[in-house]
């Protein structure tokens, strides 16, 4: 179970040019944070670093209560603005996939669905769905499958007033059972949250 | 290996409805068995000479057809990450999605073609060793396929690239197949020929998944 989050001089260059150098936060239990940077910055890179699918030029990535690979592999959700879904498959199917594949269970999924408002849409291919029903789909793996850290690449923007409220309040209810936001974000976070702000 | 099955169960339906599968795989195949006489001659004898080995060929092409998208979609919108992001390591996660690949296309392409041999005039006792042979083969071309399927992530052309890279490699496996086919229809000692194709096929499956892993990282980062 991760605890904490420490980034220290955190440095990533892509195809030769240094986007971002020297980041540094420390994110414990039950704290969030906002990412925030201009287009180009850099912040989904920071995301994919922290999650180990890009290397570091310089500085180190460490959480608390767990070793690298192993909070790595079973103990973040990393939610981008690709979200890995299948367009010709059922929103059932990719969800029970993924929360089975991220270790959740079925019962789990189901909870899932049911507080995405997902039920009608679930028999429905993922093509079929509008942008803002295929970010809730994708939301809802981070319940389906319950990590404590997750890292967000624009969670709110296809999601209307309504929505962005009611995500607020799971983002909420995550954090006080000890979980990490890090969620990189144009407009404000709807719920209390530090901030990172990397420089262009 | 919950997780294993589940990602074997996705893999297979996703080779299975790839640009429609295992019948636009079979069809092709059909099509090369069909129009061989056309170009070849409809002389019996000269036809059943080569039916086992133009089968043979044809399986190495057919097989190649859904290969390109084999991590190219999982690339391109984004589950490969996801799928990196697990306690299973991505080694293995490389070699599920090759056997459903293999069981997707590998098999019903296997069924064909001793059918397709036949159809050549090849001879019906010629039909289980062809069988076998196809099912190794395809076995070899589904991870050998894997690599060059990983090294032309994020190319652009990544199919034509992928069959560059892959069709040397299938060279081996069709010698052997060829040989074993050959051998026994001419009543000679055709086990070598088998078991090194056997062979090729247990080192692609078990050397090809950590090129494949390599591929997929390098292409991620």
């Amino acid at each position: 179970m991760i605890t904490a989050l420490n980034l220290r001089g955190v440095g990533v260059s892509r195809g030769g040019r240094r986007l971002f150098s020297d980041l540094s936060l420390s994110l414990a239990a039950g704290q969030a944070c906002a990412l925030t940077g201009a287009n180009g910055t850099g912040k989904t890179t920071l995301l994919r670093a922290i999650a180990g699918l890009v290397a570091l030029d310089a500085g180190e990535v460490a959480f608390a209560g767990a070793q690298i690979d192993e909070a790595r592999a079973g103990g973040l959700h990393l939610l981008g603005h690709l979200d890995g879904l299948k367009p010709a498959r059922t929103a059932r199917e990719e969800l029970s996939f993924w929360s089975r594949w991220q270790g959740g269970s079925a019962a789990q999924a189901t909870d899932a669905a049911a507080a995405l408002e997902l039920g009608p849409l679930l028999d429905l291919e993922v093509r079929r769905l509008s942008a803002g029903q295929r970010r809730r789909l994708a939301l809802a793996r981070l319940l389906a499958a319950p990590r404590p850290l997750w890292l967000l690449d624009e969670p709110l923007s296809p999601l209307d007033a309504g929505w962005r409220t009611r995500f607020g309040a799971m983002m909420q209810t995550h954090l006080a059972g000890g979980g990490m936001i890090l969620a990189a974000v144009h407009d404000p976070l709807p719920i209390a949250a530090l901030s990172l702000e990397i420089a262009g | 290996m919950s997780r294993i099955s589940v990602l074997l169960a996705r893999e297979t339906a996703l080779a299975w409805g790839r640009g429609g599968g295992a019948l636009v795989s079979v069809g092709f195949y059909a099509g090369v068995a069909t129009l061989l006489p056309l170009a070849i001659g409809p002389e019996a004898e000269r036809l059943a000479a080569v039916a086992s080995g133009a089968a043979w060929v044809a399986l190495a092409l057919a097989s190649l057809l859904s290969l390109e998208r084999l991590f190219e979609r999982d690339y391109e919108d984004g589950a490969l990450d996801l799928l990196t992001l697990s306690p299973l390591p991505l080694e293995l996660t490389c070699a599920i999605k090759c056997l459903g690949q293999w069981i997707a296309t590998g098999a019903p392409l296997a069924l064909a073609a001793p059918v397709a041999a036949i159809a050549l005039g090849a001879s019906p006792a010629l039909a289980p060793l062809i069988f076998a042979c196809a099912l190794a083969g395809g076995l070899a071309f589904a991870f050998v396929g894997g690599i060059g399927a990983a090294l032309s992530l994020g190319a652009r052309r990544g199919g034509l690239l992928t069959a560059v890279i892959v069709l040397p490699l299938f060279a081996p496996p069709v010698i052997f197949g060829g040989g074993a086919l050959d051998a026994f229809a001419g009543g000679l000692p055709w086990h070598a020929g088998f078991a090194l194709l056997g062979a090729y096929a247990a080192a692609a499956v078990a050397l090809g998944p950590l090129a494949m892993a390599a591929a997929c990282r390098n292409a991620l980062s």
